[in-house]
């Protein structure tokens, strides 16, 4: 494979910017930087993982304020020509506030922070980012998150349905789509979804904290293999 | 002389708010049979520093749509009172 460099942006209040480092920089290949804020340079990333957290101390929306950030504006110039992009939980809240993705996450449907293992299964393979699953094989991938709860209008999801946006979805232990499955309300168990072009994708479950066996579950781990075997291949 | 804003955020009719409902429940629970629902919002007061009230009004329309409301999800409201 060849090098990859692999720019993790850290916000004030990102917390997962580190966990998001070691699981990218544990493949053979890949050189982790660090993406401060305040800057503009991505210093040749050619893949942008914005992680989890609280950037911004969540004022006001989660997201909100980190999507005018510098950095931000070369992310999202870089994610317009087509560079891959990948956004977990706070990072999809990112992505979703500064137009990357369509829709909105607002609070779980219990009201409660969910810190917990869930299980989710990859309704589209056909992804950069999910070419090594096999569709609807059942993953543990834990998740940690307040305002999870996927909204879109009516037209948007089907817009997403039509065009095979929906990438994960929160299932029970068999793979069942059910309510009882669905850990924060979101709207037709949506756990993760991809922009039409195909290179941005967000997610609420974290794949860093379930990369490595220590950790009780490597099935993450293959989201940032496919990504970097296609992101090697550019 | 610059406008003070008086901003209101509201979560859509469509969206369920969970904080409201918590709080609808207590009030509940506290005896007030005759409150029927709460919505929680946010409230956020802005100074702006123009002196014609349309330019006023137009960069608080702005700021509510550039980043103080998600209009996926929300609802805005100001009133622009001038300060003396």
């Amino acid at each position: 494979m060849a090098d990859v460099t692999v720019g993790v942006v850290v916000f004030p209040g990102s917390n997962c910017d580190h966990d998001t480092e070691h699981a990218a920089g544990s493949f053979q290949g890949t050189k982790p930087v660090m993406l401060w804020h305040n800057e503009h340079d991505l210093q040749g990333a050619k893949v942008i993982i914005l992680p989890g957290g609280f950037s911004y101390g969540d004022y006001l929306r989660a997201g909100s304020i980190a999507r005018f950030s510098p950095i931000m504006q070369e992310v999202i110039e870089f994610a317009r020509k087509g560079f891959p992009v990948l956004g977990i939980c706070n990072g999809f809240q990112v992505l979703l506030e500064s137009g990357l993705l369509e829709g909105a996450l607002s609070r779980n449907r219990d009201k409660k922070f969910l810190c917990c293992r869930t299980n989710i299964k990859p309704v589209n393979c056909s992804t950069i980012f999910t070419s090594l699953y096999k569709e609807d094989e059942v993953l543990s991938v834990p998740i940690a998150h307040g305002e999870g709860n996927y909204f879109a209008p009516p037209e948007v999801i089907e817009s997403l349905e039509e065009h095979n946006q929906i990438v994960f979805k929160y299932t029970d232990s068999l793979g069942q789509v059910s309510d009882e499955a669905n850990p924060n309300g979101s709207l037709q168990n949506i756990a993760g979804i991809i922009n039409r072009a195909g290179n941005v994708l967000g997610l609420m479950p974290h794949p860093e904290r379930a990369s490595e066996q220590l950790l009780g579950s490597v099935d993450g781990r293959r989201l940032f293999e496919s990504l970097y075997s296609h992101a090697a291949a550019m | 002389m610059p406008y003070n804003a008086k901003i209101k955020v509201t979560l859509r009719q469509s969206i369920l708010d969970v904080q409201g409902k918590a709080v609808e429940h207590a009030l509940k629970n506290l005896g007030y049979g005759s409150v029927e629902s709460a919505r929680i919002g946010k409230y956020i007061e802005v100074t702006i520093n123009e002196h014609d009230p349309l330019q006023a009004e137009r960069v608080c329309n702005e700021i509510c749509q550039k980043l103080l409301s998600n209009p996926v999800m929300e609802n805005y409201s100001f009133e622009l009172e001038k300060v003396n």
